[in-house]
């Protein structure tokens, strides 16, 4: 009898490790209720009180030797076929993708988007103000009355004698400065209008972030370090400034501020014209007659001011040579940035 | 300003320093420098030459062989020119030269007969008739015998044409900058050089003879003419300037006209004053009176141009009639002429800003005018008025009068200062030494007396501390100011709820695939007409712009739809497919005439390509759950012209319009050439941000299982089917969690004008899992007043 569990099982790990084995009849034949196992099992009874316990382990070994061989074979088969799934399976992963492509912001809000962040991080708000605006926060709280040649460098759109598209932010401070008493550091990002024909480097209507910062002690010292820190983020730290001296009627001292190209790093290439630098802002300290006229007493409270174009900057920051590009809105253009 | 560096050097001397350094310098103390020219430097190997002999060409009627002497050698020339003569004195360019426009000059052979150079005309050395006055401009410029000395030399040496032109940009506030003299003292100051402005004397004719005599000035309007200095030449020759002069003029961008006319634009270009010089004898009354134009006065300027005046203007006139437009143009009735024999030389200082409205109103900017609006110093008047008549003497161009005419009403003190040294440098974050500060300000002539700065009479733009730190900083050099970071109390930054919400919605809309756009708020009145815009529109009424460009951007717009459809007409003209756009712009709708429009922002919205109706919307509906307005209806609008009247909503949220959908109409996108669906949107974004719900609570999650119950209906085509949803939603009460669509079928089967509509109902209860009971009595509720209340029928 123990010969013949001894074959059984060597009968059935044959068959289950034999090529395309079917695992199920295989266990029927030898495991089943009328297996070759169950039957000899069923034999048992002629066996002696002695021999029984010793065969019945026997049986039971071999049942689960058998088992077990069955569980493996059926694992590795499993796996067999899983990997023959998988490698059915295989994409061509060059085909076209088909995620919704998402738009893009224009390249101008991102500059934008981009200063506005720059100066948030070192306590700015953001305000806004008209953009069609009386004359007197264009230009008469800036010390630019009536009939003064510095209107001539801004030639403005006018609705009636004194109601204006705004030339410059700079109303924005003013209006600021009539509500809020210092500590004040706000940036006035908006549209600003000229009267100037549409070619490659101007359009009559552009966007200007200016900035302004009042306070007690306020240094030139400090504008300068101020400005170099938004051109070092915005540009990079190897940025290096130059302050050339300018007249604004609002700010006194004014300076015009150039960065060294940060395409060229300052050697003179296509984008910086040659000159290693390139005009990106207008600056200045607060001039006293703008403070009183907002009630602010130029005595205690010092301040500076700049602003800049956003077009411009836009336009170096990203190489485009022609203006109109921005406002044509063709989605070629767009969906590059 | 066009600065010639030979004129610089009669007052300062930088001639070590290159144009280069020269120009970096000037610019970081505040005379910024455009460019600079090195005049003469288009022309090599051109000298002074005088032709030999001359023999006709054996195969040419109108060449010549010229034997021409240029000092160390002679050569020969063939030329074409008819004007030359044996020994007339001419520019010869010898190979290898070069001429102005990039012309090289090389020996070769006319008609086979060699030739080794040519003779060159005023044209070929880029001068004019004005610089070479009474010279054939055609032929070879045939110069005059006091030449002949100078054969072989350069014939920039001798012209004078050797010049290095600088062009600075001035700034309005610094006129006295406008001059040699003005930039001379910025350039000794820039450069540590000493500055030599000579004191110009006049001897005068010795004959008794005063101007008292010949002339008397009043002023009638002091308000308006602060200073009139005249003085009176006689025996006057009207003839060319000197050679050296008109070279100066014409470095200077100024045409050379005749001794007189050239000495008062000298003058004004020498120290910034302008001048003028009246014939004598056109002067009815022997008089000049300062004094305002009578309303409709008519007035010839000596351009030839008609000028109709009025009492805002100031004129210089005679007893009769007006002379000149006080510091912008004389009169064509008395300016100098060949025949002028007595001449009468005006410096004077008119207010600024009535030059500037008198020659803006009669639409001439002279370099007089230009200087005179930025506000110049009377105390110069003197100096200019000496300096012409010096040079009246010294080109022989006639008798100076013995005598100046001087009415001054209105002298004003100089500007007198605080020196505050410590003011200055804690302001500019310097160390500077009250010793610096004093040397700089002397050197730009203030006088420094104790703590007192007195400004000179030439800085009208010195008025406080913030000034004079300006001028000690230019000097001492921005850049060398150190960089500090301010110290203060923290301010806190950032932005609004209103700003972040439009920065969220701009990331939403690109999150949605549309792209971002920006558009003119300028549009043509001609748009409302192109968007179909009823006649009676109230959007019709624009802020209209008073000077524009040009039509199609001459009004402010109220609607964003035309700058949208501009946009994707453009597109869908450059082939561009599934084009999604938006815009947040604003809209600027008129309030009354003399107060501000509102300024409202819209969020605009457009579309072509593989997108509907349904799209928009999606996109609508989106951007309202983003403010957390979960309540909110559409509406179809069949009313607005610019869009489908079957395809068209608008969006409310109560009883707030806040935007208006649609596919746009066939007949408006005609108007753009668009022959594709195009689907906008315009949402009032400033009434979406107020309506905005801020506090976003958290429902708790459901506890208990839904149920869903679908049903198919057909009812007429007509029925909305949010009519329907809102119909199940109100049946079934506060079981109905959703109602949703998941099929629409119209057919055969279903009948005309009818549609099947597949809705599933969720229903759930918060407190217990509803038994089928509870569910099907609330379908059974529902399907019953959507059968009573809208007509519907089961389908089976």
């Amino acid at each position: 009898m123990k010969e013949k569990l001894q074959k059984i099982k060597a009968d059935a790990l044959a068959a289950i490790n034999s090529d395309n084995a079917d695992l199920e009849q295989i266990r029927i034949q030898y495991l089943g209720k009328k297996g070759e196992l169950t039957s000899v099992l069923r034999g048992m009874g002629a066996l002696s009180a002695e021999e029984r316990p010793v065969v019945g382990q026997i049986a039971n070994e071999v049942r689960a030797e058998i088992e077990s061989a069955l569980k493996v074979k059926a694992e590795a088969k499993k796996d067999q076929e899983l990997q023959k799934r998988l490698i059915s399976e295989k994409i061509d992963v060059t085909l076209p993708s088909k995620a919704a492509t998402p738009g893009k912001l224009h390249p101008l809000v991102q500059v934008q988007r981009t200063i506005e962040d720059i100066f948030i991080g070192m306590g700015f708000s953001i305000a806004e103000g008209p953009e069609v605006e009386y004359d007197y926060y264009n230009f008469q709280a800036l010390n630019i009355p009536e009939n003064h040649p510095a209107r001539d460098t801004q030639d403005t759109f006018y609705i009636t004698d004194n109601i204006l598209l705004r030339s410059q932010t700079s109303p924005v401070q003013v209006r600021t400065m009539e509500h809020q008493k210092p500590p004040i550091r706000v940036i006035s990002p908006g549209r600003v209008y000229r009267s100037d024909a549409v070619d490659a480097t101007h359009s009559p209507l552009f966007h200007q972030v200016e900035g302004l910062v009042v306070d007690k002690g306020i240094t030139m010292g400090d504008l300068k370090g101020m400005l170099e820190t938004f051109a070092k983020t915005l540009f990079g730290n190897d940025t290096r400034l130059r302050f050339r001296p300018h007249h604004f009627p609002f700010t006194e001292p004014s300076a015009e501020v150039d960065v060294s190209c940060f395409v060229c790093g300052g050697k003179g290439c296509r984008v910086c014209k040659n000159e290693g630098w390139i005009e990106i802002l207008g600056s200045g300290m607060v001039h006293p007659f703008v403070l009183s006229n907002c009630g602010i007493d130029p005595e205690e409270y010092s301040g500076f001011a700049f602003g800049m174009g956003v077009e411009r900057i836009a336009m170096k920051y990203y190489g485009i040579d022609d203006m109109r590009l921005l406002y044509e809105n063709d989605t070629r253009f767009l969906e590059q940035f | 300003m066009n600065l010639s560096r030979n004129w610089l050097s009669d007052f300062v001397d930088v001639s070590d320093i290159s144009a280069k350094d020269y120009c970096d310098r000037m610019t970081d103390t505040g005379s910024k420098v455009e460019c600079f020219e090195e005049l003469g430097a288009d022309i090599e190997n051109v000298v002074v030459a005088k032709i030999l002999k001359i023999t006709p060409h054996e195969n040419s009627d109108h060449l010549q062989i010229c034997q021409v002497d240029i000092g160390d050698k002679v050569v020969q020339i063939v030329t074409g020119a008819q004007n030359i003569f044996e020994g007339a004195i001419v520019p010869a360019a010898i190979p290898v030269a070069k001429l102005p426009g990039d012309i090289t000059i090389k020996a070769g052979k006319l008609r086979g007969v060699e030739s080794n150079g040519m003779l060159c005309s005023m044209g070929e050395l880029n001068l004019t008739e004005h610089d070479m006055p009474g010279k054939e401009p055609n032929g070879i410029l045939i110069l005059d015998n006091d030449f002949a000395d100078k054969l072989g030399m350069d014939i920039r040496d001798a012209l004078m044409l050797k010049d290095t032109v600088v062009e600075f940009e001035i700034t309005s506030n610094r006129p006295d900058c406008l001059s040699v003299i003005g930039l001379a003292r910025e350039s000794a100051v820039s450069f540590e050089r000493k500055l030599n402005v000579p004191t110009p004397t006049v001897k005068c004719v010795d004959d008794g003879d005063k101007i008292e005599n010949h002339l008397s000035v009043a002023i009638d309007a002091p308000d308006l003419c602060q200073k009139y200095m005249a003085r009176v030449v006689k025996n006057v020759k009207i003839q060319p300037s000197p050679l050296w002069l008109r070279m100066r003029l014409r470095a200077s961008g100024v045409r050379p006209i005749n001794n007189i006319v050239d000495i008062t634009n000298y003058v004004m270009l020498e120290y910034g004053q302008p001048m003028h010089a009246f014939d004598y004898s056109c002067l009815d009354g022997s008089s000049i009176i300062v004094r305002r134009a009578g309303d409709g006065e008519s007035f010839m300027s000596l351009d030839d141009q008609e000028h109709t005046l009025d009492s805002s203007m100031l004129v210089i006139a005679d007893s009769k009639k007006a002379v000149a437009l006080a510091g912008v143009m004389g009169g064509a009735n008395s300016e100098i002429k060949d025949s002028t024999t007595t001449v009468v030389f005006e410096s004077a200082c008119f207010l600024g800003t009535s030059v500037r409205v008198t020659a803006k109103k009669n639409g001439m900017r002279t370099e007089s005018s230009a200087r005179f609006e930025k506000g110049l110093d009377p105390e110069n008047c003197y100096a200019g008025l000496e300096r012409a008549c010096e040079l009246v003497e010294l080109l022989g161009a006639g008798d100076v009068v013995n005598g100046i005419i001087d009415v001054y009403p209105d002298k004003k003190p100089l500007t007198e200062l605080d020196f505050k040294p410590e003011v200055i440098n804690a302001f500019l974050g310097t160390d500077v030494s009250a010793e610096d500060m004093a040397n700089i300000l002397t050197s730009l002539e203030f006088k420094v007396e104790g703590n007192k700065i007195i400004a000179p009479s030439f800085r009208a733009d010195i008025g406080c501390m913030n000034d004079v730190a300006e001028e000690i900083a230019r000097i001492y050099g921005y850049n060398k100011i150190k960089s500090s970071r301010i110290k203060a109390e923290t301010t806190q930054g950032g932005r609004t709820p209103k700003q972040k919400f439009e920065v969220d919605v701009e990331n939403a809309m690109c999150g949605m695939g549309l792209n971002q756009i920006e558009t003119f708020s300028f549009i043509s009145p001609k748009y409302y007409d192109k968007i179909r815009l009823a006649a009676d529109s109230t959007l019709r009424k624009s802020v209209v712009i008073s000077n524009p460009l040009g039509e199609d951007t001459s009004v402010m717009r109220t609607t964003t739809l035309p700058s949208m459809l501009e946009v994707l007409a453009r597109n869908y003209n450059y082939n561009n497919a599934n084009v999604k756009l938006f815009e947040i712009g604003k809209v600027y709708i008129p309030t009354t005439p003399d107060k501000l429009p509102n300024e409202n922002k819209v969020l605009s919205i457009g579309m072509y390509g593989d997108c509907d109706f349904y799209t928009v919307k999606g996109v609508c509906e989106n951007i309202l759950k983003m403010a957390a307005i979960n309540e909110f209806s559409v509406v179809a609008n069949p009313d607005n012209a610019s869009y489908h009247p079957g395809r068209c909503a608008n969006i409310s949220v109560g009883d707030k319009v806040v935007g208006i959908l649609g596919e746009v109409h066939p007949l408006t996108l005609r108007n753009y050439d668009i022959d594709t669906p195009v689907y906008a949107a315009e949402l009032d974004f400033d009434a979406i941000f107020e309506l905005m719900n801020p506090n976003k609570l958290y429902t708790p999650l459901p506890k208990y299982p839904a149920t869903t119950r679908d049903f198919s209906f057909v009812c007429e085509e007509a029925l909305e089917v949010g009519t329907i949803f809102a119909e199940a939603k109100k049946a079934g009460g506060k079981l109905v969690e959703d109602v949703s669509l998941f099929d629409i079928y119209r057919g055969p089967q279903v009948g005309e004008n009818k549609k099947s509509v597949s809705i599933r109902v969720t229903l759930r209860a918060s407190d217990r899992t509803l038994t089928v009971e509870e569910a099907e009595k609330a379908g059974a509720k529902i399907l019953k007043a959507l059968e009573a209340q809208l007509g519907i029928t089961l389908r089976m």
